[in-house]
């Protein structure tokens, strides 16, 4: 990731489908670990929460990314999946009193039939029309865990669940669910870079860039298509899972159409196609939103009144929002991930020019 | 014993509404007819329409007939201006792009309204009556029969556009083929920008009918929403199908209302439109009056 390349000399396919393309990328990937395993130990437990935040939403991101940018399949309706994921493991958490290594799996394989099975329009349509399709999901799922009570347990739709427990403590500081969250970030990231090498995740490639020449190749589109919806809305269940325990508590009013926007916005302006770009997109749009408040705090009094600085910031975070996808598509549209590799092939010949 | 004077009003109720819902689809059918694109912002287009008719009525206080036309050729520049910096950058860009551009727009449309025009909810006043106009057993809200007339309005008016002014045929042939339309000597660009300004002119009086109705604040383009189910049931591309998939969500939601959220507890008038949706796309994914265009996976 970060190594200086001197060139291209890779001359077998086993070589190009490496998951390390060089020797030093191990390292790279070493250092990062360590880099994660030092931080929560040195870093205040308020950026160890903005960690946590990033640490989910990467593995979200990594979800619609498989579908959106792997796939080419369009969703509108991720933040549903994840709020089917988050419900599933609330209600087996408090009912049924089950541990989190049980409700985390049966949250994503209960988002990735539910995925599935809205999934379904995208074997006769795509396009327009399976973008509607999906935000029509998005809003009849939305409104089911709303409108019945045994789903989301009656008041505000909300139910609070207990921390997970890990060998008999409970995870309850911010230091205690890095951890957590940490290991299922990682997971997430490794099985998505195994999954877009394997087979699987080859034939997303082929029916993304052209779905006649998969199907004539020999490609079962129906099944991968299908398969794509449900590894997809699995992550966003899991997801779901992981922010409800994070939170301590499953409401519908973190799943909304909103937020399937927000990680729109993060595999675009990361860059579709890209585990990197799922990974900075996280970063970038969680931490969006605090950046603002903190330079409006700091600086926004030169500008405005004091009283007018807390109405303003969420308004200034739409804005920047919208802009920046708008940004993004227009002038790079393969986003972060696309701006991190002209300046790695920049200095690959620096310091001359070709 | 069915109370029919219950579901003769539920209807004429959802008639009326479903033909202000038809206001806001055409904008979207006329952007999608002309250019392909898809404009996921059609509510925040009329949510800013609202914004600027209260904006001059009541900040700047100017009279009612000057705010209208002032927010008709706002909303003609605002189309214009959008055309031209965010769409045709993405001309020939996937489609998840373009959908993914307006939902960008919507959402600086939804941050940037507020600061400008205010938070809080502004009323609207039409200058007209506020008595319901009884007709026989049926009691019509004014405002929204100005709504209704309005898209009646349009209905007639797109019409004989498309069908006999030159630019309206120039359009036809831009929606039909874009490479034979330039060939024909068509300027294409400048249809696409007229097709957006058509979808201003038409938010704008969208957004002074949903505005009178709703009060104008952010929510105003939750609207918007309502648009697809419209839509995806008359045809994404036909005029016709804006009207006739506006009466049929506007009957139906009245009805569901009606008669379901005694059953369920209420909200199925934001539910059913969309499973109608949804049974549409499996059935007939252009619509009834669409073209059969749409591609087959």
């Amino acid at each position: 990731m970060f190594h200086r390349e001197s060139g291209y000399y890779k001359t077998s396919y086993a070589a190009d489908m490496a998951l390390y393309p060089l020797p030093v990328a191990r390292w790279t990937v070493a250092a990062i670990a360590l880099a994660m395993c030092i931080a929560p130990f040195v870093l205040h437990e308020y950026y160890v929460s903005i960690i946590n935040l990033i640490l989910v939403a990467t593995v979200g991101a990594l979800g619609l990314n498989i579908l959106v940018g792997y796939t080419g399949q369009i969703s509108i309706g991720h933040a549903a999946f994840m709020s089917v994921g988050a419900y599933t493991a609330a209600n087996l958490a408090v009912r049924l009193d089950l541990p989190f290594w049980l409700t985390l799996p049966a949250g994503g394989l209960m988002a990735a039939a539910i995925g599935a099975i809205v999934g379904i329009p995208s074997l006769r349509i795509k396009g327009l029309y399976l973008a509607i399709a999906t935000l029509a999901g998005q809003l009849i799922i939305e409104w089911t865990i709303n409108h019945v009570p045994w789903i989301s347990g009656g008041a505000q739709a909300s139910i609070e669940v207990p921390r997970p427990t890990l060998f008999g403590t409970q995870l309850k500081t911010q230091f205690q669910l890095y951890w957590f969250l940490l290991f299922f970030a990682v997971l997430a990231i490794v099985g998505t870079l195994n999954l877009v090498r394997s087979r699987i995740g080859r034939a997303f490639i082929a029916i993304r860039d052209q779905d006649i020449a998969a199907e004539i190749i020999g490609i079962n589109i129906f099944r991968y298509k299908l398969i794509a919806f449900a590894i997809s809305s699995f992550y966003a269940g899991v997801t779901g899972v992981l922010y409800t325990y994070y939170l301590g508590i499953a409401n519908y009013e973190q799943f909304q159409i909103v937020t399937s926007i927000d990680y729109l916005a993060m595999i675009i302006i990361g860059g579709l196609g890209s585990v990197l770009g799922s990974i900075l997109g996280a970063i970038f749009v969680t931490l969006l939103p605090i950046v603002i408040r903190l330079g409006m705090e700091n600086w926004g009094t030169l500008l405005f009144s004091a009283a007018d600085i807390n109405n303003l910031i969420p308004n200034l975070r739409l804005i920047l929002f919208g802009g920046l996808i708008i940004l993004f598509l227009v002038l790079e549209p393969e986003g972060l991930n696309r701006l991190w590799r002209n300046i790695r092939s920049y200095f690959r010949v620096w310091p001359f020019s070709y | 014993m069915f109370d029919w004077g219950f579901t003769l009003a539920l209807i004429t109720n959802g008639v009326l509404i479903g033909l202000m819902y038809s206001l806001i689809a055409l904008g979207f059918v006329l952007v999608y007819k002309a250019t392909d694109a898809i404009n996921f912002a059609q509510g925040e287009f009329v949510m800013l329409a609202g914004f600027i008719i209260t904006g001059m009525l009541m900040l700047a206080g100017a009279p009612f007939w000057l705010s209208v036309p002032v927010a008709v050729l706002g909303m003609v520049a605002f189309g214009f201006g959008l055309e031209r910096v965010v769409l045709r950058p993405l001309i020939g860009r996937p489609i998840i792009s373009v959908i993914m551009a307006t939902i960008g727009l919507a959402t600086v449309l939804r941050g940037a309204a507020p600061l400008f025009f205010g938070a809080e909810t502004q009323a609207l006043p039409l200058p007209i009556p506020d008595e319901p106009i009884v007709i026989g057993p049926f009691s019509l809200p004014p405002g929204q029969v100005v709504g209704a007339l309005l898209s009646l309005g349009f209905l007639a008016a797109f019409t004989w556009f498309f069908l006999k002014s030159r630019m309206g045929v120039a359009m036809r042939a831009v929606a039909d083929n874009q490479q034979v339309a330039m060939a024909m000597g068509i300027n294409v660009e400048r249809y696409f920008a007229i097709a957006w300004g058509m979808a201003g002119i038409v938010s704008a009086l969208g957004g002074l009918a949903w505005g009178a109705l709703l009060g104008v604040d952010v929510h105003l383009a939750l609207v918007g929403l309502k648009v697809f189910p419209v839509v995806i049931l008359g045809g994404l591309d036909s005029v016709l199908g804006a009207i006739v998939g506006g009466l049929i969500v506007g009957v139906v939601e009245n009805l569901a209302a009606g008669y379901l959220d005694p059953l369920v507890g209420g909200g199925t008038k934001d539910f059913a439109p969309y499973v109608l949706m949804i049974l549409m796309l499996m059935i007939r994914p252009y619509g009834i009056f669409g073209k059969r265009r749409i591609e087959r996976v």
